[in-house]
């Protein structure tokens, strides 16, 4: 399957994303170093939180990054907005490397990204009022807007769908929707150019989650914000997302837009992730439409990954190459332009229904068996 | 997810998120101000009514101590004559016998000397209380100020930078903690007394007080920096940390606007629990000899009179007893009550 490869240039791949890469990250790691033995404290080994990752965001696209807890993707998130520092690799933002940039270096991009958080609880100093809150950081960058901070305050509450005359109440006095929303406000105050939404609506209650998902989108339209948008939920990046990545265990395994990773996906990763989806079927009985997979087991110490791909422990097609080579990111043939995959075995790209079901966990495997012979 | 309400028209999100009430009334209008945890925190004391009355006891003890040579003067004496030797006072006014005791009853309590008088000099207890009083009070407002901006100072920066910084001060508390206080006490007045001042030479008494500030100072800070250093510990890991952060704010703004009003609770239940120990601290150098001394009027110094005539007059000892009790109790009463008032959920 190798021989057919498509090398793609991956950078000006993706066609339907408009303009030049607003940020671009190359190679990107970061290693959390596990200190251990006695007496002398040393650095026994590292969790490989991220491990050399590449994606790039366009002006005005929304990036969805998904993967199942522990892959890496609020950390690449952290690391985008320089909340840690990269252990390697390259970030720049319009065409400016800021991987080592200083605080003071960095003023001039921070009005430009900026970051919405999980948890709308921890997110919002409680001694603050929602005022202070917004406008904080259009002080700490000495913006002053036209009609001063105040108005300016009152307009984005406007915008997030909050009465603004809620300015000088606090934190406490507001819901979790209403809280993520004066994040949401907080992040819009600076007229920033990136938004890293690290699972905005995972810590909400799923009829609010709608909500603030099409406040984003909204905003996210309307003000021609780029967009990194990390999430577990499938179904509210595929909202949200004009392209996703999909990581598992520190790397990006398969990139492409929205109709390609969910509709034609080729890792079997990513198949196993859109099977695990729930889906009302209606009328099909038994049968859905959908194929599925369930993996056995879980996802292995990012302290001691596998060798070669980093799925093989999981996968059902794993061989020994996949454990001598890890398979590059690139863009397979059957892809559409700017899907790339990390595969040596892709599947077909399709999720329709199988001949028969794939079923890892042999738990599973067994109950099913009994059912079957009943 | 499958159907998102759209939020722009929709009215039923409005009402699910419970904001834009309908139209508010004109007078409601004015309740829209939200309430701080601050204010939530007094409303809260104000409710609590032991804390109130032990508030008001504890503000009449510092009102009383400092209006102490007003109202002696109203009254008409001094701590410092001595009513009982003076012959300008003891021939027209007696108020000791041979012996030195006070004449009349319950340590010559009368309409001349409402507590009393002290045996041997026939000094008025009522005017010597509230000097003491004072001295004591202020002394104790003072060490325990320094306690606490130090310890804030120490455990801010300890629990925000971490690493390294938080080390080098983890282990200077460390090292200050090992000392045994109460000995220390005792042993390094006069240590800090004689490196200042020559031991020939007689000791002011705002040296005193100074020595007295300086000891109690180095020895007593590393609690509330411990504490301050946890509470920062827990906060600089929440995420309006890291929003600050991303706004690009520096590390001293962060701490001053961001950890430092998240901080005030635990600092305002520490201050109260601390300054009547404080008090007890400062009474009880005096009462072993190191503190204050003749004829500075002291809380501790009168305790220490008292034990020594206790069995020929135990009532010198009352008054000095009751206010101490009253007030010690009082300001731990206050503390419970501010503790529960600035932490609810805390519960006892």
């Amino acid at each position: 399957m190798k021989e057919d490869l498509v090398l793609p240039a991956p950078r000006e791949a993706a066609t339907d994303s408009p303009g030049e890469p607003l940020l671009q990250v190359e190679g990107l790691v970061k290693h959390f170093p596990v200190k251990g033995g006695f007496p002398i404290r040393r650095t026994v080994g590292a969790v490989q939180a991220v491990d050399g990752i590449d994606l790039s965001v366009h002006v005005g696209e929304s990036f969805g990054l998904v993967g199942e807890s522990g892959c890496g993707k609020s950390t690449t998130g952290r690391l985008i907005t320089r909340l840690m520092e990269p252990t390697g690799g390259k970030i720049s933002y319009r065409g400016k490397d800021i991987t080592r940039a200083s605080r003071k270096q960095l003023a001039p991009v921070r009005s430009e990204i900026q970051m919405i958080f999980q948890d709308p609880y921890s997110s919002l100093n409680p001694r603050q009022t929602v005022g202070k809150i917004i406008s904080g950081p259009m002080e700490i960058n000495g913006i002053e807007p036209e009609g001063g901070r105040d108005k300016r305050v009152r307009e984005l509450l406007e915008t997030v769908g909050l009465n603004p005359e809620h300015f000088n109440r606090f934190p406490h006095e507001f819901s979790g929707g209403q809280r993520q929303r004066i994040g949401v406000a907080r992040a819009l105050a600076l007229n920033p150019k990136l938004i890293v939404a690290d699972e905005p609506v995972s810590a909400l209650d799923v009829s609010i989650q709608a909500q603030v998902v099409n406040l984003l989108q909204k905003v996210q339209k309307e003000l021609g914000i780029a967009f990194l948008f990390i999430a577990h939920d499938l179904a509210v990046v595929r909202h949200f997302s004009q392209r996703v990545a999909v990581m598992y265990l520190g790397k990006i395994i398969e990139v492409g837009d929205r109709d390609s990773i969910y509709t034609r996906p080729r890792h079997p990763y990513t198949h196993a992730l859109l099977s695990a989806v729930p889906e009302v079927n209606l009328g099909d009985g038994e049968t859905g439409g959908r194929e599925r997979i369930r993996l056995a087991g879980d996802v292995p110490s990012p302290i001691n990954p596998p060798s070669g791909c980093r799925f093989r422990t999981r996968c059902w097609k794993a061989q020994d190459k996949c454990a001598a080579e890890e398979p590059p990111l690139i863009q397979i043939s059957g892809n559409r332009e700017g899907h790339l995959t990390a595969c040596h075995f892709p599947e077909e790209p399709t999720i329709e229904a199988r001949d028969e079901d794939i079923v890892l966990d042999p738990a599973l495997a067994a109950l099913e068996e009994a059912a079957a012979e009943d | 997810m499958t159907s998102p309400i759209d939020i722009e028209g929709g009215g039923t999100s409005v009402v699910v998120d419970g904001e834009q009430e309908p139209k508010t009334k004109p007078e409601e209008a004015k309740q829209l101000e939200g309430r701080s945890p601050g204010q939530l925190m007094w409303i809260r004391f104000k409710r609590d009514r032991t804390g109130v009355i032990c508030a008001w006891v504890v503000l009449f003890y510092f009102t009383v101590s400092l209006l102490a040579p007003l109202i002696a003067k109203l009254y008409g004496k001094n701590p410092y004559t001595l009513y009982g030797v003076d012959p300008q006072h003891a021939d027209a006014h007696p108020v000791l016998d041979d012996f030195g005791l006070p004449l009349g009853y319950f340590g010559g309590v009368s309409g001349d000397h409402w507590f009393g008088v002290e045996p041997q000099f026939g000094r008025d207890v009522f005017t010597m209380l509230l000097y003491g009083m004072r001295t004591s009070l202020y002394m104790a407002l003072g060490v325990t100020v320094l306690l606490v901006v130090t310890g804030v100072i120490v455990g801010l920066i300890g629990g925000y930078f971490g690493g390294r910084t938080d080390y080098f001060l983890g282990r200077v508390t460390d090292f200050f903690l090992s000392f045994p206080q109460q000995l220390f006490f005792i042993a390094f007045m006069p240590v800090v007394t004689a490196f200042f001042v020559d031991p020939r030479e007689e000791t002011p008494t705002y040296f005193r007080a100074l020595a007295i500030l300086i000891v109690l100072w180095l020895l007593g800070w590393m609690p509330i920096s411990r504490l301050v250093r946890s509470t920062v510990l827990s906060l600089r890991e929440r995420e309006f940390v890291e929003a600050a952060k991303v706004a690009g704010a520096s590390p001293w703004r962060i701490v001053r606007k961001e950890l430092l009003p998240n901080v005030v609770s635990p600092i305002l239940i520490q201050f109260t629990y601390q300054l009547p120990s404080t008090i007890l601290t400062i009474a009880f150098l005096s009462f072993a000899g190191v503190g204050f001394v003749e004829p500075t009027p002291d809380w501790g110094r009168m305790f220490a009179t008292g034990a020594d005539v206790a069995e020929q007059d135990p009532a010198f000892m009352f008054f000095p007893g009751v206010a101490l009790v009253i007030f010690v109790l009082c300001f731990n009463l206050l503390g419970d009550s501010v503790r529960d008032a600035l932490d609810p959920k805390s519960g006892r």
